[in-house]
């Protein structure tokens, strides 16, 4: 099955490779006949997608449930303005195509679980692992162990990003360099923490650069390396990542796909989402009557001054969540006091610190600023 | 004094500072100075029972602290330890 020539639209194509000795029609053949595997069409997914598109590899799989929001068109330059509300993959596929229409894609509008990884990831070469969150990290770093395939690892946060070769050969996991997740709620996601949109640029072409160089098996790969990328003090270091000591010869941690939202500590989606909602919480348009009712009680914003700047509740008095153990003594134990974030995560976590240091009546504001422009104020923007 | 390099992730418990300059001759020590000056920061990276969380790595230089002596590990004045949470983010 495997190509073992170029056609001349290839050959005029891929002259700039061709011409390279490092590359040359045997390098191309390689790109030609690899199948590498997308998890992820966002950040990451996006330099990577287009750049292995252009450079010819031949199959690309790209798997990803989620629709283009303008949220993501800061940084996921895949997809324009004109696709947004249109699925991930769909749109991916459209700018792929267009960039180079001699190659094949495999679209997957799925989550990826525990249920279908397997299946889905060994019709492939290679794995670029360019997720948003811990649970399908680990899913896709056991099945790539338990399938023998590299994973080409790459994770960003605001300035900082780090990447990364697994499984390949008797190299480490990502287990031997993470064991666990952190609990739920103790590593903000891009979502919460935001990113600088260039980042997964320079990020996921480091993840594509080692995608090529795997297919090519040129150069050293970035394997038992993690390099870590500061953009703002434009440094890269890197660090060593060893294989666990116990798993030498063979992997003796990963046995089977296990269920990862629960090793991850994350309520599954699918569970209904418990209906009775706690006597502790209270919804924006409650508050929003307690406001108009001149209810003698406290609003406090515990999101970060740049936040502030962008939206508030004109009631509410900003304490940014890191400042608040140090603040507590402006606020009254007696008080009414509810509490309100971005989404209502930081929120719930300073309900509890108050309630843990004496306050009674202590209430969090659910869904936050963004519920309130859903359900009480349009005109405060949504970020 | 041995530098400490602070993640994004935790500045916030760090005044924002991206590194931080420390007395101690092993890591653990290095570790217990960190957190006294900033005590935020010990939830980050310790558990309840006082043991590294195991989703974040110290290394000291480019080794890491599991694969030498733990919070034994010595450091001298010119070493960097840098503190590695893994982080998710892809899109």
């Amino acid at each position: 099955m495997a190509a073992t020539s170029l056609t001349n639209e290839e050959i005029g194509r891929y002259s700039r490779h061709l011409i390279m000795p490092e590359v040359g029609v045997e390098g191309q053949l390689k790109l030609k006949n690899a199948k590498v595997l997308l998890i992820g069409t966002g950040g990451l997914g996006a330099p990577v997608a287009m750049y292995l598109a252009a450079a010819g590899v031949g199959k690309l799989g790209l798997v990803d449930f989620d629709t283009v929001d303008v949220s993501n068109l800061q940084r996921q330059v895949i997809h324009g303005t004109k696709d947004v509300g249109k699925k991930k993959v769909d749109s991916a596929e459209e700018s792929m195509k267009d960039i180079n229409p001699l190659i094949e894609i495999v679209k997957y509008e799925v989550p990826l679980t525990s249920a279908n990884a397997l299946e889905i990831l060994k019709e492939y070469d290679i794995v670029a692992d360019g997720t948003d969150n811990f649970p399908t990290r680990f899913l896709v770093n056991d099945a790539c162990v338990l399938l023998g395939i590299p994973n080409v690892y790459a994770s960003i946060f605001r300035f900082e990003g780090q990447a990364t070769v697994f499984c390949k050969d008797d190299g480490p996991c990502y287990r031997c360099l993470y064991p666990e997740p952190p609990p739920p709620g103790l590593v903000p996601s891009c979502a919460e923490g935001g990113v600088l949109g260039i980042l997964p640029g320079v990020v996921g072409l480091i993840q594509a650069t080692e995608v090529i160089k795997l297919i090519l098996g040129a150069g050293q790969p970035l394997q038992g390396r993690l390099m870590l990328y500061d953009a703002l003090s434009m440094k890269f270091r890197e660090l060593k990542i060893r294989r666990n000591p116990e798993c030498q010869g063979k992997c003796t941690v990963i046995k089977e796909l296990i269920d990862y939202q629960q090793f991850c500590g994350v309520p599954h989606e699918e569970a209904p989402l418990p209906a009775p909602v706690s006597s502790t919480d209270i919804t924006p348009k409650e508050v929003k009557q307690l406001i108009d009712a001149n209810a003698d009680f406290t609003l406090i914003d515990v999101r970060e001054v740049h936040e502030y700047q962008i939206c508030k509740i004109d009631k509410a008095q900003l304490i940014p969540l890191g400042e608040l153990p140090r603040r507590l003594a402006e606020l009254d134990k007696e008080a009414d006091i509810v509490i309100h974030c971005k989404m209502g995560g930081r929120s719930a976590k300073a309900c509890d610190l108050l309630r843990a240091s004496g306050f009674s009546k202590v209430r969090n504001m659910t869904g936050g600023i963004l519920a309130w422009s859903d359900t009480v104020d349009p005109s405060v923007p949504k970020y | 004094m041995p530098k400490i390099l602070i993640p994004t992730p935790l500045r916030q418990f760090a005044e924002k500072k991206d590194s931080v300059e420390v007395d101690g001759s092993t890591v653990g020590e290095v570790l217990a100075a960190l957190t006294a000056a900033y005590p935020d920061m010990k939830k980050n990276l310790f558990n309840d029972e006082g043991k590294l969380r195991s989703f974040v790595n110290v290394y000291v230089n480019d080794e890491d602290i599991r694969f030498l002596e733990k919070d034994k590990t010595a450091v001298a004045a010119a070493d960097t330890i840098s503190i590695v949470p893994s982080i998710a983010g892809g899109k």
